[in-house]
């Protein structure tokens, strides 16, 4: 497998190209994701299509850097469309988010299909856009998508507390006089940048998922900004690069649909597993605080019983008695075997507990912290 | 027109009008997104069901993809009810996870039968004439339409039991919960209506195409009424009309029929958007322009009001002086004169402007608001 990784050619290039495109898509994914722009990247991916095919009527050229400038193009004023709609009418978001995004495609099937039924041109290859195929990629492709990434990227990096500002406070940024309508419109332009490098590889349909998918597992790991975004840089590489060589190396395994199940078990685990976030960390945090909280309930009601005897804190008293002070009853036993665990309170003789002189301490403090706190 | 025009324009008529009906609930709640992604994560429903019945025609493929599209709703609801994940952003992940374990079910299992991708997400019309139901050999039309021609019943007769309900939980989804009339059911019969009707629709325009018949035509209608009942037959209407357009232009340009549907459903909003009586953009720039006028007469006659019988009048009340102390353009200047002189507030002699009698009323007046 490495061998084939270092030697083989295609090989080569479509991991490269997969993995470059899920960096760019992952890093400006970021933005997208945090400023609720999710599916932004869908309408402007189908919004695309009619820009390919019009590059094509147009110059009559296949070269991917004419096309991915239609597409750029077309993408673009679809955002701008959306955008316009927003503003100017009472039309919602994602209805006006849908509409470009079908109709804009739409209109794009229609310039396909008919160049496709003009016998003049040589017009295979364009649909590739509509499925993404990595395995055509060349190096060729590779030179222009890794350009504008690193062109997207470096824009991104330049204009970094800007756009910070932009995705966190925007009314802030306006208020220190930042032109923030501008800003947007050249974030999104990058947003355009990032699909269009990976329209041909992973089509019109999947792309958004490659721009979203990284971006929301590696929030789940971490609330920086720039850690965020290195880290939904390093799924989108890890799920593209891995879509991309387990696709080639599989018979009849599309890459896109590939990339994408990648990028969902990326979701899946980032979500369960993340440390703080995670939803197995939560689940153990609620046990823990359960737990605690039932173990202090035992240790209070203990440490009253104990008052009761001045001259001997150490006194024995039944468990039915601190079942008959405590409103869940069924707990109480457990509570006592934790704390007994820590020292707190130990058993003596049947059915009757007293606390430690360190249990008689802790509940003590408990004790004056409630007083403290109510005052 | 021959009988297999008639019959594909009497099926993009059918889906149009099926389509539009819950897209209008769709715009309204903020959900038209929700049809994009069940339109296209029905897919490997459609696929496993296609495994079972090895028949493209079986109504089980029907169901087993609308089931396919309520999971959808539930996983997207599932997760953004972690907090972990916004909704938008769980739509975006949730629906091409599904539609690319259906495309990967088709390379690796399906390849070779009927059931392509492509077909999947584009559809294509043309056929659809030539795919006839017999009973016993008796030709009852075409398949697509029998197809559609119940979902369309289906979606009409849900509208009319559930009316009031959809209409208050639609706008004070709130006040229905209170009133017991179960807001989340009417939300999943509203999405498996959506399911059945895309997978109804996208054998005949594709899955994305769908998307345009749902959202286009509703969010036209939204633009020119304020009324539900008026919203739905509009919406159907414009749908219709829409795809009846689309067709001929199809069939003008040689191309793709669906895709022309989506294009002119887009050109009626893009009119509509653009000349609708109230909300265009159009109105909206003749109001504001008349809004500028009415106003520059008030400040106009309250500023000669002002210098009535002063020892200024004579410097104060004239056409140039305006620019000066009103700061407006010589242009704007002229143009306001002219609307107050036409109104019957001021009366002009050359340059020399003064107050008619209803002008110093409505300058009065004007300054009392």
């Amino acid at each position: 497998m490495l061998h084939d990784l270092l030697f083989d050619y295609t090989l080569r290039t479509v991991a490269l190209g997969a993995a470059t495109l899920g960096i760019v898509s992952g890093s400006l994914g970021t933005y997208a994701v945090l400023r609720g722009q999710s599916l932004l990247g869908d309408a402007i991916s189908h919004a695309a299509l009619p820009g390919v095919a019009l590059a094509f009527m147009l110059t009559g050229s296949k070269a991917p850097l004419v096309l991915v400038i239609g597409a750029a193009l077309a993408g673009w004023i679809g955002t701008l469309a959306v955008m316009t709609v927003v503003r100017r009418s009472r039309i919602p978001y994602d209805a006006a988010l849908g509409m470009v995004l079908s109709v804009f495609f739409g209109f794009g099937l229609v310039l396909l299909v008919s160049v496709q039924r003009h016998p003049t041109g040589n017009q295979a290859g364009l649909d590739t856009f509509l499925f993404g195929q990595a395995a055509a990629l060349v190096a060729s492709d590779l030179v222009v998508m890794a350009t504008l990434g690193v062109l997207a990227l470096g824009v991104a990096l330049l204009f970094w507390k800007e756009f910070k500002l932009l995705a966190f406070d925007d009314e802030f940024g306006a208020s220190l006089g930042l032109p923030m309508r501008r800003l947007d419109i050249l974030l999104t332009t990058l947003l355009v940048i990032a699909i269009v490098i990976g329209l041909q590889t992973v089509g019109v349909v999947l792309m958004s998922a490659i721009l979203v998918a990284p971006a929301a597992a590696a929030r789940q790991w971490t609330d920086r900004l720039g850690l965020m975004m290195g880290i939904a840089a390093f799924f989108g590489a890890l799920a593209g690069a891995g879509g991309a060589i387990l696709s080639a190396t599989t018979a009849r395994l599309p890459t896109g649909p590939t990339i994408v199940i990648f990028a969902g078990v990326l979701v899946v685990v980032s979500l369960l597993f993340a440390p703080q976030r995670g939803l197995v960390a939560a689940w153990l945090r609620a046990r823990r605080n359960r737990t605690n909280l039932r173990e202090i309930g035992v240790l209070e009601d203990l440490y009253t019983l104990a008052l009761q005897h001045p001259t001997d804190p150490r006194h024995p008293h039944p468990v039915a008695t601190l079942e008959t002070m405590t409103a869940h009853p069924e707990s109480v036993k457990a509570g006592l075997a934790s704390l007994a665990e820590r020292g707190f309170a130990e058993p003596i003789g049947e059915a009757q507990w007293s606390l430690t002189d360190a249990g008689f301490a802790a509940a003590a403090a408990i004790a004056r912290n409630t007083r403290l706190e109510e005052r | 027109m021959t009988p297999a025009q008639l019959d594909i324009q009497l099926i993009a008529a059918v889906t149009a009008a099926a389509c539009a009906l819950p897209g209008v609930f769709l715009v309204l709640r903020r959900v038209s997104l929700m049809s994009d992604a069940i339109s296209h994560a029905i897919l490997p429903g459609l696929v496993l069901a296609f495994f079972v019945t090895e028949n493209l025609a079986s109504p089980l493929l029907i169901v087993a993809a609308a089931a396919t599209g309520v999971l959808t709703v539930v996983l997207i609801e599932a997760l953004s009810r972690t907090e972990r994940v916004k909704e938008d952003a769980a739509i975006g992940i949730v629906f091409p996870i599904l539609f690319s374990v259906g495309v990967i079910l088709i390379a690796r299992f399906a390849s070779g039968v009927h059931l392509d991708v492509d077909a999947v997400l584009l559809g294509e019309l043309a056929f659809a004439p030539f795919n006839r139901f017999e009973v016993g050999g008796v030709d009852l039309g075409p398949q697509a339409l029998w197809v559609m021609g119940p979902i369309l019943v289906l979606n009409l007769v849900f509208l009319a039991v559930f009316f009031k309900e959809l209409k208050l939980s639609t706008f004070d989804a709130g006040l229905a919960a209170a009133l017991g009339f179960a807001p989340g059911a009417l939300h999943y019969a509203l999405m498996t209506l959506v399911s059945v009707t895309a997978v109804g629709a996208f054998d005949a325009v594709g899955s994305i195409l769908v998307v345009a018949l749902m959202i286009a035509p509703p969010a036209t209608a939204y633009l020119l009424t304020d009324r539900l009942t008026t919203m739905l037959g509009l919406s159907a209407g414009i749908g219709v009309l829409s795809a009846i357009a689309g067709y001929w232009t199809a069939n003008l340009f040689d191309t793709s029929i669906a895709g022309a549907m989506a294009t002119m459903a887009g050109v009626a909003f893009a009119l509509t958007f653009a000349f609708a009586p109230e909300r265009g953009l159009v109105a909206q720039a003749q109001r504001r322009r008349s809004q500028r006028r009415t106003f520059a007469e008030k400040m106009l006659t309250v500023h000669l009001l002002h210098h009535e019988n002063t020892p200024q009048e004579e410097r104060e009340c004239r056409v140039p002086h305006l620019q000066e102390h009103l700061r407006w353009s010589p242009d704007f200047a002229r143009l306001a004169v002219d609307a107050a002189v036409r109104d019957g507030y001021v009366l002009r002699d050359a340059d020399r402007l003064s107050l008619t009698e209803p002008g110093r009323a409505w300058a009065q007046e004007s300054m009392v608001d």
